[in-house]
């Protein structure tokens, strides 16, 4: 064999390696036996508190959706982004169109690991690098909930991604960067209503999605957790709602949960745009979680509006 | 009083006329919105008392306020899109949905006025859909 056949065999050798190990990577990595024995059986009453309190019909029902519209999750709604036009899927109990053929461990694959039953990648415009934070009792919940939804008939239209965005495979590699379920922030000797708050926030709230700024790859940057960012569709920037400067500091802890439960902030403004929504899922969780959210939120490091 | 409310309402058209900055117009408009919901939401939070002069006298600002604002074209004219605001394109590309939700608020406020609530209750039963407009509008035309 000459040098060279023996050269290019190696080569070859190496890139086949290094295909099969970067496939291996990416591939999408489902929870563990432990997490889906851990499910159990969901109750449906406690799952519409945790179906609130993660915002599911803010994208995945008619814009604009109230009482009992918004949990009609047919989806359609188009999310005009810089990487491209994310279209949410229809997930209501539709056996075809919807996921209503889904068991509860799909749901939490789905929702905690962002792998659909069939073992493809969900973009991350679905917070699930968010919803990792789940507990599974909670995602149990939203299952044994989400089963007592109507069925919506029809199939939402796809995603319009152009390549890279439009391979799906590569976002093994990003959830190798950014999809972990440790907590944001590391809070000493927190309260027992700061760590509710915190999985609140941090968790199925997913507040950092939009008010945290984000990396050249997409991943949220930790150390101006909260501090406001660009807004990820239109012209718009989305609040610092931390205490530092140009944030919520001079808010009292009344004000914060006023402003959850009302959408109006101390000085009588409303807020708009895609928190209006936001303020009518919050306004149906229990004073005590409001209460929880405003704690962790004057809690943890105040940082200076990142935009 | 329903007819002293169109005729204000007539009046305020006719003074208005043209805006030399309609942007900064409105925008004043808004914070004056805002300085007398900080006198009327606490009262309707049970964390103000409720005074029937202080209510009455801030709805009849409110009231005026809105009146002040129902010329949305002259508000809302085409270039002021862009600039130190954070209005939606929707204002544009929905004028008559925008005009609507317009109409609709300044019809709530007149109704308040025209309630005279001299009590928490009726206060709250005539401010509630006011309050709850504010969000709906700025949902959709306002970032």
């Amino acid at each position: 064999m000459s040098v060279l056949a023996r050269i290019s065999g190696g080569v070859l050798l190496v890139a086949a390696i290094g295909g099969a190990a970067a496939w291996y990577l990416a591939a999408p990595s489902r929870l563990d036996a432990a997490t889906v024995a851990s499910l159990g059986n969901g109750d449906a009453t406690r799952g519409e508190q945790v179906f609130w309190a993660s915002g599911c019909a803010s994208c995945h029902a008619a814009p604009g959706a109230d009482a009992d519209a918004a949990l009609s999750l047919g989806g359609g709604e188009r999310f005009v982004t810089e990487f491209g036009v994310f279209v949410a899927p229809n997930i209501s109990q539709h056996p075809t169109d919807g996921i209503g053929s889904w068991s509860a461990e799909d749901l939490a694959n789905a929702v905690m690991r962002g792998v659909s039953p069939s073992g493809q990648h969900y973009y991350p415009a679905f917070p699930y690098a968010s919803y990792a934070r789940m507990k599974p009792q909670d995602v149990a919940d939203l299952y044994a909930f989400m089963k007592t939804l109507p069925e919506v008939e029809g199939k939402a239209p796809s995603n319009e991604l152009s390549f890279p965005f439009n391979q799906r495979w590569a976002l093994g590699f990003w959830k190798m960067l950014y999809l972990d379920d440790a907590p944001r922030v590391e809070l000493a000797n927190a309260s027992d209503e700061v760590l509710r708050g915190r999985y609140l926030v941090e968790g199925p709230g997913h507040c950092g999605e939009c008010h945290t700024p984000r990396g050249a790859l997409g991943g949220m940057d930790s150390s101006k957790w909260l501090a406001g960012a660009k807004a990820a569709e239109g012209e718009g920037n989305v609040p610092n709602i931390t205490t530092g400067e140009g944030g919520i500091g001079d808010w009292s802890k009344i004000e914060i949960v006023d402003l959850l439960e009302t959408g109006f902030t101390p000085e009588f403004d409303s807020v708009g745009g895609s928190m209006a929504p936001v303020i009518r899922n919050m306004a149906k969780l229990s004073p005590e979680d409001r209460e929880a959210i405003a704690a962790y939120l004057m809690a943890i490091p105040g940082h200076a509006s990142a935009n | 009083m329903r007819l002293f409310i169109f005729a204000t309402a007539a009046l305020t058209a006719l003074t208005m006329g043209a805006h030399a900055d309609p942007l900064a117009d409105r925008k004043a408009n808004m914070k004056e919105r805002g300085s007398l919901l900080r006198v009327l939401g606490p009262v309707a939070q049970g964390r103000a008392d409720f005074e029937t002069a202080t209510v009455l006298d801030a709805l009849e600002k409110l009231n005026a306020n809105a009146q002040a604002a129902i010329d949305v074209d002259a508000l809302y004219p085409e270039g002021t899109e862009s600039g130190d605001t954070k209005v939606k394109a929707t204002v544009w590309s929905d004028r008559d949905g925008f005009k609507k939700a317009n109409d609709d608020y300044t019809a709530k406020v007149a109704a308040a006025v025209e309630a005279q609530p001299q009590d928490l209750e009726s206060f709250k039963a005539a401010f509630a859909p006011i309050a709850a407009s504010c969000g709906g509008c700025h949902e959709v035309y306002r970032n």
